[in-house]
């Protein structure tokens, strides 16, 4: 009988989230940390799949649906505002854009 | 079974390499091979149509999109320099650290609260889609608002300011 624990999933998506979030701690650079966004992004979505797969609903993927429209969005925008930073500042230091004027 | 552990351990090794690149390419690369990997996870817990999403939208779309701002950029080895100076280790042992305490809690509370298997069935693309356009359609709208937002933001955001020459000025310079 082919049966995975749903706890395995769950352990999988915790450690996945907690390598994002390392990365976006500790990265200075903006790309990296939207990437970081995107790993974190990713592992909620893989939580909520294996949600689906234990109650055997359709939730849980159109759920990972939404999410994924957003991360879509959320990284269109994103990679406007690098490349704007990148123009203005001439970095890709995140510290360089504490300062807002205009 | 053996499908799904095997997925899950390059999922990780993949993401731990791509965490501890230098070079943004490589980093990622290895997303590439961490987004495939979490399909297979997908597919193995019954979700096929999810796993089809995940290699187009995330491996396909997001990170090409990536790629193409960096080539844009026109990042050279000062770029690969500089992430080699920021990324230090006395500035990723503190959050690691921290990070680490909270997921070995998690692990816990999880393991302690028992062993439940999932069944052994696949959820089909056309459950979800009816469900998707009965009971979350109001989502779909607004998800569709969303998408809308996005790409006008893009838009505003990338647009050049176009450079203002007075027409007295471009005559002198002739």
């Amino acid at each position: 009988m082919n049966t995975i624990p749903v706890e395995a999933g769950l352990i999988l998506a915790g450690i996945l989230f907690m390598l994002g979030l390392i990365s976006v701690l500790v990265r200075r650079n903006i790309i990296f940390m939207l990437i970081s966004v995107e790993i974190m992004l990713n592992a909620a979505g893989l939580a909520f799949i294996t949600a689906g797969a234990k109650w055997m609903q359709a939730d849980g993927q159109i759920m990972f649906i939404f999410i994924l429209t957003m991360a879509a969005a959320e990284v269109s925008v994103g990679l406007a505002l690098i490349l704007q930073i990148y123009h203005q500042l001439k970095t890709l230091d995140g510290d360089a854009a504490n300062k807002m004027k205009g | 079974m053996i499908t799904f552990y095997i997925a899950a351990t390059v999922a990780v090794l993949a993401t731990i390499m791509v965490i501890t690149r230098y070079n943004m390419i490589h980093a990622l690369l290895y997303l590439v091979v961490s987004f495939l990997a979490i399909a297979i996870v997908f597919y193995v817990l019954g979700a096929p149509f999810m796993a089809a999403l995940e290699v187009i939208v995330y491996a396909g779309a997001i990170v090409v999109l990536i790629i193409f701002v960096i080539m844009m950029l026109n990042l050279k080895q000062e770029a690969v320099d500089q992430e080699r100076e920021w990324l230090t280790p006395n500035t990723y042992v503190g959050p690691a650290l921290l990070s680490i305490i909270l997921l070995a809690e998690l692990v816990y509370m999880i393991s302690t609260s028992g062993n439940t298997p999932i069944q052994d069935n696949v959820i089909e693309a056309n459950k979800v889609g009816y469900s998707l356009y009965t009971t979350y359609v109001i989502g779909v709208e607004l998800c569709g608002i969303l998408l809308m937002s996005g790409i006008v933001g893009a838009y505003h955001l990338g647009r050049q300011k176009k450079k203002v020459v007075h027409r007295f000025l471009e005559l002198k310079e002739e």
